[in-house]
């Protein structure tokens, strides 16, 4: 038995210990907003946090998360919307969306670390999560719009 | 189905409500995420009260229901059409509720390609708005005892001008709908001056719920009971399983069984690639299962493609006479003379489309019909193919479009989704498909390969007197009919007959070439290496002229003037514009490329050591795009695009914020193509895998700003979501060539091999 939390919700895991994170949210829980792109961690689309930082889902074992605190993109505002989200609407961000929510949750965890990034924080905070339909310079903005620069 | 629901003309599309009987399933299993709401009984547009097309519906509460018949794979087509219904309608767009059409013939064309979207149904959607807001007035008129010429409409309210008396959609929704439907010749559409939404715009109508992980994706289907299933198909096009292990696989916890899939029958059109499924409770368990199945595969005859010997094959053939696709004058003439010559070879390879969403479907099959969530471009496709697979008819596949992960053409080939339909009959139950990212790169419809040969003869000034093309490529007809080697009067107006130079002697040929892996269509298609070809060679003859590319550029395209493409290349398809609506305006085409000229701030101020602009001009998709490029090259040979200036005429623009980020986006997958796009085959097999092997740019490798204008244009709507492409891998070889003069003719940058 794997204890951890989900989103605030106390859960214990008794399948396949290999099983990636990833695919206990997606198939297990239905929380379906965490994507799959990859399968090994080169795409971020996957990405939750753990303990507050982002992680790739698609290459965490469930055995590696007892006591793990997880939250997902469901999750990441506990009421309203997370001003990152909020930035990400107001600058038209996604265009299929699909990459977003792996990209919101890396986009809160870089901010966290770096309240004020620069450009190359920035590159370097989000250049391990693809966007196929190429919305970076949205992104780009939308991240230094939330960190309070006027854009 | 009775037939005027199949009619797609007028009468079709306004008679609306129809007995969809036919279709009626037991509707036990909906996935709980289905904002893609038609059910097996209609439309909540149907089902309104006023519901004067299958396209709207408005009902006593005022809602407007707005059916969305185009997929949306994030060019904004599921937000833009319906907005274009909504303007003319007059309504309030915050009290739209879109749904998303299945797949079904009465809604017309729904193959969410070739960036026709708005082009297509702009003057449907006007119509049934119009025709809606007419009814609505009608209404109110009668009511009122008031002649209809008073009243107007005034954001989902009809209103009397004399009395101030004032009605909403809600309240006269009943009236109209006693009303009959009126003729196309009574409808008023609103004056230009009058539209709220067209050339205005709107965020894309899943925007919250996609920042907020809310929104449905195909990869987030889900039914009671359904399995999930991973194929491992035939690394080699036409192979098939010789034998495999039925036990291993099930000592992986969670796999239930496994399952062949029959090979296709030539040509492979849509049909399943065949091989073997592995059925899990989750979608990890199938991939794991997978692992063990050490299936033995007779590879059959396409084991002997390699990319590199076919490379040369295809540049030979490039090198020999083709089949000429379009002539002017007499080039051979000309080169008989002798005098000064300029030739070169251009080369890209395959590319793989990867949308972030891998193909994904599921299936749920019970009493000859099946109810298939597809991520895909052409939901009817859906319905054709799997009716074949199954032996059924095609009214007993019901296909839901979630919202899809990315298309790039990729999804208008729906064999993902018979495999579920195949495993649904098969097991009885709801099936799930998921193709790993790696099934994605290795068995794929790719984009094709090309080789092209361009040779000029050039007067004293440099400016050609002839000029001969040559493309090579195998063709997405072969996908259709055996023994395809030739590109389709479609294929070769992909910028190839359609070249707009201002040139006496020309001549484009075709040579042939055989598939050895699925072809396919691919955001653009062969519009890029086409334009890569022109547009490169365009900048080789400035340069040899000692021209600046831009002057040079403008004077090959000419003075003004509409090209009848048609006189020289009879077979011209003009993406099915007409010739009155849609022609080859030299002048738009002049215009876009001295916007991004003059926006870039080209020619003036000296570039530092290693940086270069280089520019590029094309039209596709009636759509005219000229892209300056910015590059900074470092010693090691590191490119970085600091800047792109891309001057868009797509005529009228609907959206013109999700126009640009279609521009914005195109610049990031050219950068794909141009860093480090191919994929190849040794022994038939595809070498690449995932985004290490087949890396896409990243947000370090992006342009970083790419800057559109959208030229005011008063012509009618053409493409946005392909059109960006062409132009932008040539304006970046272009600009290294002016920052470092390395000429590139190939691509990937990755393998690039240098030109004279």
């Amino acid at each position: 038995m794997i204890p951890l939390k989900v989103n605030g919700q106390e859960r214990s895991f008794d399948g396949d210990p290999d099983l990636p994170l990833l695919w206990y949210l997606r198939d297990v829980l239905g929380l379906t907003g965490t994507k799959f792109g990859c399968g090994m961690a080169l795409c971020g689309a996957c990405t939750v946090h753990r303990d507050g930082k982002a992680i790739r889902s698609c290459a965490t074992k469930m055995s590696t998360l007892a006591g793990s605190e997880i939250t997902t993109i469901e999750a990441i505002s506990k009421d309203g919307l997370h001003p990152v989200q909020e930035k990400w609407i107001e600058f038209n961000v996604p265009q299929c969306g699909y990459c977003q929510s792996g990209q919101i949750m890396q986009a809160i965890s870089l901010l966290k670390e770096k309240p004020k990034p620069t450009d190359g924080d920035i590159d370097a905070g989000m250049s391990g999560n693809i966007c196929r339909c190429g919305t970076y310079q949205r992104i780009r903005a939308a991240i230094k719009a939330a960190a309070g620069e006027t854009v | 189905m009775s037939d005027n629901i199949l009619n797609v003309s007028r009468r079709g599309f306004l008679q609306g409500m129809v007995s969809t009987g036919a279709l009626i399933l037991s509707v036990r299993l909906v996935p709980d995420f289905l904002w893609a709401a038609e059910t097996a009984t209609g439309t909540r547009a149907d089902h309104a009260i006023l519901h004067p097309s299958a396209f709207v519906g408005i009902d006593t509460d005022g809602t407007v229901y707005i059916v969305a018949h185009r997929s949306e794979m994030g060019t904004s087509s599921r937000t833009s059409v319906p907005l274009i219904l909504a303007d003319e309608l007059d309504a309030d767009w915050k009290r739209v509720k879109l749904e998303q059409a299945i797949g079904d013939p009465r809604y017309g064309d729904q193959d969410t390609d070739g960036s026709h979207s708005v082009r297509s149904f702009y003057d449907g959607m006007r119509e049934a708005g119009a025709t809606a807001r007419l009814m609505l007035t009608q209404a109110a008129a009668k009511q009122w005892g008031v002649p209809v010429s008073e009243c107007h409409s005034d954001l989902h309210a009809i209103v009397h001008k004399g009395s101030n008396r004032k009605a909403g959609y809600g309240e006269l929704a009943a009236a109209a709908a006693a009303l009959p439907v009126p003729k196309k010749e009574e409808l008023k559409f609103k004056p230009k001056s009058e539209w709220r939404y067209i050339g205005k715009g709107a965020s894309i109508y899943d925007l919250a719920d996609i920042c907020t992980g809310k929104a449905g994706y195909g990869m987030d289907a889900r039914l009671d009971g359904m399995v999930y299933a991973s194929v491992e198909h035939p690394p080699v096009l036409g192979g098939k399983v010789k034998s495999y292990d039925q036990k291993a696989p099930l000592q992986v916890r969670g796999v239930k069984q496994t399952i062949p899939i029959k090979p296709f029958t030539p040509p492979h059109h849509f049909q399943p690639l065949g091989g073997v499924a592995v059925i899990a409770d989750n979608t990890w368990a199938a991939f794991q299962g997978r692992k063990k199945l050490n299936v033995a595969w007779d590879n059959g005859p396409n084991a002997s493609y390699n990319s590199d010997q076919y490379k040369k094959e295809l540049h030979d053939t490039a090198r020999k006479p083709g089949k000429v696709v379009r002539n002017i004058g007499d080039v051979d003439a000309v080169f008989a003379k002798g005098g000064k010559v300029v030739e070169a070879d251009y080369y890209l390879p395959h590319l793989a489309h990867a949308t972030m969403e891998p193909p994904v479907a599921l299936a749920d099959y019970r009493n000859g019909k099946v109810t298939i969530w597809a991520p895909t471009q052409n939901p009817q496709a859906v319905q054709e193919t799997v009716a074949e697979e199954l032996g059924i008819p095609k009214e007993n596949v019901i296909c839901h479009v979630p919202l899809l992960g990315g298309g790039f053409g990729r999804k208008s080939k729906p064999d993902y989704a018979a495999e579920a339909a195949i495993l649904s009959k098969a097991l009885g139950r709801p099936v799930k498909v998921v193709w790993s990212r790696e099934d994605d790169i290795k068995f794929g419809f790719y984009h094709s390969v090309a080789a092209m040969y361009i040779k000029a003869a050039l007067d004293e000034k440099g400016k050609p007197t002839a000029w001969l093309q040559r493309s090579v490529f195998p063709p997405i007809g072969s996908t259709f009919a055996l023994n395809t080697t030739y590109g389709d009067a479609g294929e070769m107006a992909l910028g190839w007959t359609d070249v707009p130079f201002d040139l006496p002697n020309h001549r484009a040929e075709n040579g042939p070439a055989e598939n050895h892996v699925r072809i396919g269509w691919f955001r653009s298609v062969a519009n890029i290496y086409h334009a890569f070809a022109v547009q490169s060679f365009a900048n080789e003859l400035a340069h040899t002229a000692g021209r600046d590319p831009l002057e040079y550029l403008l004077e090959l395209i000419g003075p003004a003037r509409i090209v009848d493409v048609k006189a020289s290349a009879p077979e011209y398809a003009n993406y099915d514009g007409s010739p009155q609506d849609y022609p080859l305006d030299t002048a738009r085409m002049r215009r876009v490329v001295e916007v991004a000229a003059e926006k870039s701030g080209w020619g003036k101020g000296k570039p530092g050591k290693g940086s270069g602009m280089g520019i590029a001009v094309h039209r596709s998709f009636l759509t005219y795009v000229a892209t300056v490029a910015q590059v900074e090259v470092d010693d090691k040979g590191e490119v970085k695009i600091p800047a792109v200036h891309t001057a868009v005429d797509a005529g009228l623009v609907v959206n013109p914020e999700a126009t640009r980020a279609q521009f914005e986006g195109a610049a990031v997958f050219g950068t794909s193509i141009v860093r480090s796009g191919e994929i190849t085959a040794k022994n038939g097999a595809i070498e690449q895998s995932n985004f290490d092997s087949y890396p896409v740019a990243r947000m370090n490798e992006a342009p970083y700003k790419t800057n559109v204008y959208i030229v005011d244009s008063d012509a009618p709507p053409a493409g946005v979501g392909e059109p960006g492409v062409p132009p932008f891998a040539p304006a970046v070889c272009n600009a290294i060539f002016a920052a470092t003069g390395r000429r590139i003719r190939e691509l990937p940058l990755s393998r690039a091999t240098t030109g004279a």
